[in-house]
């Protein structure tokens, strides 16, 4: 017995496969462990969509406020302030402010303004569609991400995919139930807004549809807890959940939840401009497009806390509030992919992919030793530490191992035999020439060696495409393919060679080749 | 032990033709099928919804149909067992966008008081995912094809690299065909065991074309069939052991594995067994029908070896300084 270079980059591959793959075969605490996918540990995977054409939409809207607003505090006249699908238009009653709604109007960004004498006619530049778009993809996945994170799960994964798709991953979710809960939280618009009540049709709302009140600038909106009760408020809101800086759950006098919420100070300053100007009359608390609460302004409000009760269970107003706190979604989120797994459902295809793991490993093992003898428990023990090396690897690189990549394993485990059998045949071949058996062994592992290496790459180009192109799951297969060709040069072609140089000399020894290669040789 | 002495060489040259024939039928065979009777593109790639349930008891599957039937969602559901009593499998060719309820979520209240069960999965794919994943998935395949072709052609010889791609193309057509023709459910699954078997084949041609290329250089024959022959006959133990040990992984995974992992199993299992044939019988003929050319080849790695040395020499010379 001798060392030599190999034995030893090899011993020490060994050893590094035991060392890191111990954490995720033993489950220490301590240590890098495998993650496993979605797939084998449960869970909930998406992609979303965002409808972004709301956004523009909405932009358009508080367009609207804002000029609103303006045209109130200042005093000027305007008639037929409308929203349209991309638009805002309105009438300037009197002359004389035109320099100071033009003032106005120039201040605010990206906007095309359209005047043919007293009719104005505002709508986005394509730049500012195309941000206010993009702003609202950014802006939905911060919400979902702080929604998510508030929610308390474990290791929520919120990314962009692409350019307009949101990947959402949620390990750890155990029922369909707490699933949806999760879903209902993420997709929630959370959008405030404080409406006027018109009062002076308000009685009229029942013999009123979406087309006669919208002439009036009106919309009509249902009660969230009151079945069949209608609303009419002023399309134009007051203000809305941008405003927000706070909410939080509180309780009413009756025991029953609420929410509480703070507005900035400019949202203070409109609000207690608003319910000075209309003392007696009533403000709709709306959320989502569904009236919470109108109460009647008894008085100015200032310092701008707000308060909406609803009949919500105590778990729905915590989710609300979270809502709430982290903001409203610019546009609705849409779905255009889900993929949820049960966590025992994981745990059987774990289950099932171990045995056949186990199955085709032993079935394999047994074969080797029985068809090369010697040379077979030397190619096993490279089989073996390929496993491991595989474990460690993935364990070290934080990679995730997938059903497909539990096939991929399974797979390597047939190829990386692939490259002993190659050798062992090419030594047996030497042998039946007549070489010796030194010379055999090393002239095996050169003949062997461009036939290993050309099969090998040309694998490993099939692998990179299919985890460039590959999505999820598949990419699990292409990692643990590509680690373990590359673990099987290491074990197989390096590790082997070592071990035939350290018992050279004992296989000169005892002369039995029948043992060693398990071939008969006529001399 | 050993399957094959060395002693002896196989005739396979002599019977290309009717290898030819047969694979012509089984890949014409397997273009019919995929004509006439398609692929059953599954949720992946088709779009659409899957709902897994499973029940602690045998599911009262005639129960849920006439329970789901009452809801429009359900419309033209396919509700069947899968793959033991328990379990229940709902395919649905729409998907809804809704992420607030989703199917998971109006099945699990239709079915409120048929027992106890479990949802375990809830697959919903998009029309416009569905798409991507099928464009990607013929570029993943081509573009395989492309970089193997390229380091073949780099590595051996144009000719070399054909033949290969044609066995490919003949191995994946044929487990397509057989796709088709056990009307397998195509996932994104069956698409990365197609590309695995484009690797495991032409792993098993590589492995052939290397010792064919060897005898071609080292071989005393001139004649292309000999060599070829010759050369298969020596790959022909490794070729049937690796072939074997894949083959019995396969098929533990086929048949332990489980329901999920059934389809991918199934593929893989068709291509090792037509990946090991077509190496032999598809690749290595189709070097002898190109005409390839033993005499020129040789020459031109005599006349590379010659420019080499003349290099090695012009530098010996050069470092000496007699240059």
């Amino acid at each position: 017995m001798k060392l030599n270079y190999r034995i030893v980059i090899f011993v020490a591959a060994i050893a590094f496969g035991l060392f890191f793959s111990a954490p995720s075969l033993l489950q220490t605490e301590k240590g890098a462990k495998i993650t496993l996918g979605l797939d084998l540990q449960g869970g909930l995977h998406m992609l979303l969509g965002v409808k972004t054409e709301v956004a523009t939409h909405s932009r358009i809207k508080s367009l609207a406020a804002s000029i609103k607003h303006f045209a109130d505090r200042e005093d000027i006249l305007l008639d037929s302030l409308k929203i349209h699908d991309e638009s805002v238009t309105f009438v300037l009653l009197d002359s004389d402010d035109t320099p100071a709604i033009s003032e106005f109007l120039k201040a605010l960004e990206g906007l095309v303004i359209n005047v043919d004498g007293e009719n104005y006619a505002l709508s986005l530049t394509p730049e500012a569609v195309e941000k206010t778009k993009k702003q609202a993809i950014e802006q939905a996945i911060e919400t979902i991400r702080n929604r998510l994170n508030q929610f308390g799960l474990a290791e929520p994964t919120v990314a962009r995919q692409g350019e307009e798709k949101i990947l959402v991953e949620l390990p750890g979710i155990k029922t369909q139930e707490e699933e949806q809960r999760a879903r209902e939280l993420i997709s929630r618009a959370a959008k405030l807004e404080l409406l006027a009540v018109d009062e002076d049709r308000a009685m009229r709302v029942y013999n009123m549809n979406e087309l006669s009140a919208a002439k009036y600038g009106d919309v009509i909106l249902d009660d969230v807890s009151k079945v069949g009760v209608k609303h009419l408020l002023r399309e134009i809101p007051i203000l809305d959940g941008s405003m927000l800086t706070d909410a939080q759950v509180a309780f009413d006098q009756n025991n029953r939840p609420v929410i509480n919420f703070a507005l900035n100070a400019e949202g203070s300053q409109i609000f207690g401009d608003f319910t000075g100007a209309n003392v007696g009359k009533r403000m709709a608390i709306v959320l989502d497009s569904k009236v919470y609460s109108d109460p009647v302004i008894n008085e100015r409000i200032g310092g701008g806390h707000v308060q909406v009760s609803g009949n919500y269970t105590l778990a729905e107003a915590q989710d609300l509030a979270i809502a709430l706190r982290s903001g409203a979604l610019l546009a609705p989120i849409y779905m255009m992919e889900k993929r949820s797994v049960g966590p025992s459902l994981g745990a059987d295809s774990i289950k099932a992919s171990m045995m056949a793991l186990l199955g085709g490993f032993l079935l394999v093992i047994i074969f080797m030793v029985f068809y090369y003898k010697g040379a077979g428990i030397i190619a096993n023990i490279a089989l073996i530490a390929n496993l491991f090396i595989i474990l460690a690897v993935m364990a070290l690189f934080g990679a995730t191992l997938t059903l497909p990549g539990m096939a991929g394993i399974v797979l390597t485990v047939g190829m990386a035999v692939d490259a002993n059998v190659i050798i062992s045949e090419r030594i047996r071949e030497l042998l039946y020439q007549g070489k010796g058996i030194h010379k055999a062994i090393e002239e095996g592992y050169a003949n062997a060696m461009s036939a290993i290496l050309d099969a090998n790459i040309t694998t490993l180009i099939a692998a990179v495409v299919l985890y460039v192109y590959g999505t999820g799951a598949i990419k699990g297969f292409a990692v643990t393919i590509s680690i373990g060709i590359l673990a099987s040069m290491l074990t197989a072609i390096l590790g082997t060679h070592g071990i035939y140089q350290m018992l050279e000399g004992r296989i000169h020894k005892t002369k039995n080749i029948a043992l060693w290669f398990g071939i008969k040789v006529d001399k | 032990m050993e399957f094959f002495k060395y002693t002896h060489t196989y005739k396979f040259m002599g019977k290309s033709k009717f290898a030819l024939i047969m694979s012509v039928l089984l890949v014409l065979g397997s273009y019919a099928l995929l004509a006439t009777k398609g692929l059953n593109y599954g949720v992946d790639f088709a779009g659409g919804t899957i709902v897994q349930v499973k029940y602690e008891q045998a599911a009262p599957i005639n129960e849920m149909r006439t329970r789901l039937k009452n809801n429009d969602v359900f419309d033209g559901a396919s509700i069947t067992e899968f793959g033991s009593p328990e379990e229940v499998i709902i395919r649905l060719k729409t998907s809804s966008q809704n992420v607030t309820v989703d199917v998971g979520d109006i099945t699990r209240t239709a079915l409120v008081g048929t027992g106890n069960f479990e949802i375990r999965r809830v697959d919903i794919v998009g029309p416009k995912v569905g798409n991507e994943l099928r464009e990607k998935g013929v570029m993943s395949m081509l573009l395989a094809m492309l970089g193997i072709l390229i380091y073949v052609a780099f590595r051996f010889e144009w000719r070399f690299a054909v033949a290969s791609i044609v066995a490919l193309v003949h191995d994946v057509s044929i487990a397509m065909g057989a796709i088709s023709l056990v009307g397998l459910d195509v996932n994104l699954d069956v698409l990365a065991a197609l590309l695995t078997i484009l690797g495991y084949s032409l792993n098993d041609t590589i492995i052939v074309f290397d010792r064919i290329r060897e005898g071609i250089t080292g071989s005393k024959s001139t004649n292309l069939g000999e060599v070829i022959d010759e050369s298969v006959t020596r790959t022909l133990s490794r070729t049937t052991l690796t072939s074997l040990t894949t083959f019995f992984v396969v098929l533990t995974l086929f048949m332990f594995g489980g329901e999920i992992i059934h389809s991918f199993a199934f593929t893989l299992l068709v291509g090792v067994v037509v990946g090991t044939y077509s190496s032999i019988f598809v690749a290595s003929p189709i070097l002898l029908w190109f005409g390839f050319d033993i005499k020129g080849y040789r020459n031109k790695l005599a006349e590379k070896a010659k420019r080499v040395a003349e290099k090695d020499r012009i530098r010996a010379q050069y470092e000496e300084g007699t240059l």
